[in-house]
């Protein structure tokens, strides 16, 4: 990203034939990682690129092209979020995010594929079908931010924005090879991230490097009057040098090696973590005891308030509406029952229960306290060490023919990544390794609130050692 | 029949006078074309959050420090889930756990004097839009422009236990919310709008009855006539051995019954939730004591003191209180005047009279409290009759000049210069010989008819006394 914004500037590559390059690309996507392309918009927008670059204004991200999911609201240019129900929605409103990267010269390709309303681990619940794995297409990219992993992955843009909500950025980078930052809940604003459960989204970004996904993630954070919930604080720029890890502490959780690591992702961590510690970092032993209820404490967290943030889209104002119904409920019941894929509608119905009466104080109350002792937990940590290091997912890339077809087994893929959503905390996957298949398999680092620089610090500083994030399989 | 003791508590919504909405900036304006004052915020378009509009935490706080509220440090909102086309989220923001204002009271009083109903409880939540049915057409329409209008719920303790007391609660807090200058109070229009919960058990037992819930009832007329016939029914159902059954009734005016509009077991289950959008609400002391400093005086000890330091009977008091412009007009009328009774009368007759008839409120009308008691000083200087002054108020407030000006204008000051009165008076009497003739023997009753003639003969102009003591002075001299 920063090599193409030096090669613009010093007139070797022009935005408009790189975007038209990147736009070819996608025409011929094998993997189906866009359910949208804006072309006339993308060409638009390099075309102001190019005027901008002549002007002293021009930044990083003039005329370079992105990809945004699409469960993040673009004005004028359908947004999905790979459901029925919204397959003919388009905002009349950018998301803040959006906004920032056009406002900073961004070009925008177009929309990329998910699971339905971000709720997945694999990207197949969409109604534009599944994507592929660049890097290997019989298997799944992860999800649900799968169609940007795979847009990354595949070289179809530069780099891309998903969201994480239980690990969707961070699982998908992992599978398909690339770096995927899950910020601090408040320094991304969610104003026009389509929602799926607040208290837990954040939008960040998903980019081959450290380096590029932390151009991105300056791009977006900061303050936003429009999301109460977006933290009004002073944010400085990321070192894009990378940070000197001389006695950094790493803080390694025997929680997140036990029972169900694949032993070929737990020894490509471990090499990982050895490779910090090479590098001058000193590795703690820490103890997170609550975090096995993470994957619990998330199920009902997450579907209850999806189950209330799902609740407009009932076919009175916009999106699907089922035809000749009978009354209110019918269509209510028609429209949502025919609108929603499986996956969506049962955490609905997961989330309703849970927020029943007579059922709120042993769900979601109880789900709310264990919540707190989890944080709690990594407050005690986070004064052992600065960064916490573990897998990022528990196995690596799986065949789209062998999909896991139960609920609960694939749930439990998230369960390194849920933590940090539950606990607001910034984490992010950088490629460590291969497995014995040759595919990627990502290292999670975590760090305290706010300190994204320590994690991006971190990663450009491993990845200018190790070359991982630049190997194939 | 036995004797029942009535239960009665009121949930009250209020609509506030911000200029936008609660969560959007919105404007709060209303009779503008469907869907016209909306955006993607109050119509719930995917991807949009609320942001708190704080003024309507200002004037929550301030109706809470009005009733002796608690007011919460901390308050968060929470989301109510239920589905209707005029809710565009498919959840109301409102408070459930956590609400602004706790534990109040309101004062009020009736035949049986003055009684305290307690508050248990102010919350702010965001109002709905407009479902509108087509009778003709199989399509309903839904207008958002009210979606996300400020509203404050007022929940009072199940303590009133008469309609008279109900009625007498809901125009203190209308009242009170309109001397804050937080709500317009209007029933009719629905910024003010009253549902009911009732029972009824054997009179002094502790144990209550199967409530039910009224809604629709927006008017002080309503309200009353709801009540009486929904207590009646209770009553009735119990006398004739029957239970009352829990249900949520709507008032039909037309008809004057109350009709069951859903079932305890057709209630819904709301499915309450912190809203993870909104962060909590720290209220600090600064802010509160910033808010109880621009605190007005509140009718109840407004009418109390007009009473006390004016001597005003509290009939008087009562309808000079009505509002705060109406009072604030009466008393700068008595600063310039200290003729505190005279005044009242004047407002209570002649002004409520003009505002009655053109329908304004007191700041429309064009005579000021210095104009007023400009016309009352030249009443009380003996320059014009009390029956002419309420003409010259008339015009006054047709034209907006100063009483001097229309009496000078018109030339109706009162005749006061006695060698006119006197040359007048003495033909007078010799048009009237017989009259005259039995006055001197005794007959003093036909004074006034010697003084009618003169005050006849002056058309109404002549200073009433002055006509008097000449007509006498003549006669017996």
């Amino acid at each position: 990203m920063l090599e193409t914004a030096r090669q613009y500037r010093r007139n070797e590559k022009s935005p408009v034939e790189e975007t038209r390059a990147f736009l070819e690309k996608i025409r011929r996507d094998p993997f189906n990682a866009f359910i949208t392309i804006d072309e006339a918009g993308a060409i638009r927008d390099a075309q102001a690129a190019e005027e901008n670059l002549k002007s002293p204004e021009a930044g990083a991200l003039t005329g370079i092209p992105v990809a945004i999911k699409d469960n993040i609201c673009t004005r004028g240019v359908r947004t999905t979020c790979a459901s029925k129900i919204l397959s003919d929605f388009v905002p009349t409103y950018d998301a803040t995010v959006v906004k920032r990267l056009k406002d900073q010269g961004a070009v925008i390709l177009g929309k990329t594929n998910l699971d339905e309303f971000a709720m997945g681990s694999t990207t197949t619940s969409s109604l534009a079908g599944p994507t592929r794995n660049p890097l290997d297409p019989s298997r799944t990219p992860g999800g649900s931010s799968g169609g940007s992993g795979a847009a990354v992955a595949a070289g179809l843009c530069a780099g891309a924005l998903g969201s994480d909500t239980g690990g969707s950025i961070r699982m998908p980078a992992s599978f398909c090879g690339i770096t995927g930052l899950k910020p601090t809940y408040g320094s991304v604003s969610r104003y026009g991230l389509v929602a799926f459960a607040s208290s837990l989204d954040q939008i960040g970004p998903m980019a081959p490097t450290a380096r590029d996904a932390a151009v991105l993630f300056d791009a977006i954070k900061g303050h936003d009057p429009l999301d109460s919930t977006s933290v009004p604080r002073d944010y400085g720029p990321t070192d894009l040098d990378g940070i000197d890890l001389k006695d950094l502490r790493i803080g390694v959780p025997e929680e997140f090696f036990g029972e169900g690591l694949n032993p070929e992702v737990k020894a490509a961590v471990r090499s990982g973590i050895e490779t910090l510690e090479d590098m001058g970092a000193r590795v703690v032993e820490i103890g997170l005891p609550h975090v096995r209820y993470g994957v619990a404490v998330y199920y009902i967290v997450a579907t209850a308030e999806a189950s209330s943030n799902l609740a407009r889209y009932d076919g009175v104002r916009y999106g699907l509406r089922a035809r000749d119904v009978r009354e209110l409920g019918d269509m209510y019941a028609r429209t949502r029952a025919g609108g929603f894929g499986d996956e969506v509608r049962r955490r609905i119905m997961l989330g309703t229960y849970a927020l029943s009466a007579g059922y709120y104080d042993a769900y979601y109350r109880k789900a709310s306290q264990v919540r707190t002792l989890i944080a709690e937990d990594f407050r005690r940590a986070f004064s052992l060490c600065d960064i916490i290091a573990g897998p990022t997912t528990p196995v690596t890339a799986f065949r789209l023919d062998e999909m896991i077809d139960d609920p609960l087994s694939l749930y439990l893929l998230d369960i390194y990544t849920i933590p940090a959503n539950l606990a607001g905390l910034p984490a992010i996957s950088i490629p460590c390794g291969f497995d014995s298949l040759g595919l990627p398999v990502g290292m999670q680092l975590m760090a305290p609130h706010f300190r994204e620089d320590l994690l991006l610090g971190a990663g450009i500083s491993f990845q200018e050692r190790t070359a991982c994030h630049r190997e194939g399989p | 029949m036995k004797a029942y003791d009535t239960v009665i508590g009121l949930e009250v919504h209020a609509q506030l006078l911000t200029r936008t909405k609660i969560f959007c900036g919105c404007s709060t304006r209303s009779g503008l074309p469907p869907n016209t004052n909306t955006c993607p915020v109050c119509t719930g378009m995917p991807g949009v959050l609320p942001v708190l509009n704080r003024k309507v935490v200002d004037f929550g706080i301030m109706l809470g420090l009005a009733t002796g509220c608690r007011i919460a440090p901390r308050c968060i909102f929470a989301r109510k889930n239920y589905f209707y086309p005029d809710l565009p989220k498919g959840y109301q923001i409102t408070q459930y756990e956590h609400p602004l204002c706790e534990g109040g009271t309101i004062r009020i009083e009736t035949g049986q004097g003055v009684k305290r109903i307690g508050i248990t409880r102010i919350h702010m939540e965001e109002d709905a839009g407009k479902t509108i049915h087509d009778e003709k057409a199989p399509y309903s329409y839904v207008d958002y422009n009210r979606a996300g209008v400020p509203l404050l719920e007022i929940v009072s303790e199940p303590e009133i236990t008469s309609t008279d007391e109900a009625v007498a609660y809901l125009r203190e807090l209308r009242q009170i919310l309109m001397y804050l200058g937080i709500c317009d109070g209007n029933m009719e229009e629905g910024s003010l709008r009253c549902d009911a919960n009732v029972s009824v058990k054997p009179a002094g037992s502790s144990r209550y009855g199967t409530r039910t819930e009224l809604k629709n009832m927006n008017s002080f007329r309503n309200v009353q006539k709801a009540l009486e016939y929904e207590i009646e029914r209770h009553i009735g159902i119990r006398e004739s051995g029957h239970e009352v059954v829990q249900e949520t009734l709507l008032w039909d005016p037309s008809r004057g019954v109350t009709v069951s509009m859903r079932s305890k077991e057709e209630s819904h289950d709301y499915r309450y939730f912190p809203e993870p959008d909104l962060v909590p609400v720290e209220i600090g002391e600064a802010w509160i004591d910033g808010l109880r400093s621009g605190l007005p005086e509140l009718p109840f000890a407004r009418r109390k003191r007009f009473s006390g330091q004016y001597g005003l009977p509290a009939y008087d008091a009562g309808v000079l209180t009505q509002t705060k412009a109406l009072a604030d007009y009466y008393e700068e009328g008595v600063r310039l005047l200290d003729r505190p009774k005279e005044i009242s009368n004047w407002i209570m007759t002649e002004v409520m009279r003009i505002l009655n008839e053109k329908g304004i409120p007191i700041t429309g009308l064009n005579v000021s409290p210095a104009m007023l008691t400009g016309l009352i000083a030249l009443i009380g200087g003996g320059s014009i009759s009390g029956s002419m002054a309420k003409d010259v108020f008339a015009e006054m407030a047709a034209t907006g000049d100063s009483a001097e000006s229309i009496v000078e204008r018109r030339g109706i000051g009162q005749i006061s210069d006695e060698t006119e009165l006197l040359s007048l008076a003495r033909e007078i009497i010799d048009a009237h010989p017989d009259e005259a003739r039995r006055y001197r023997s005794g007959k003093a009753g036909l004074l006034g008819f010697f003084v009618g003639k003169l005050m006849k003969a002056t058309r109404g102009e002549a200073n009433p006394k002055l006509a008097s003591k000449i007509m006498k002075e003549l006669l017996e001299g």
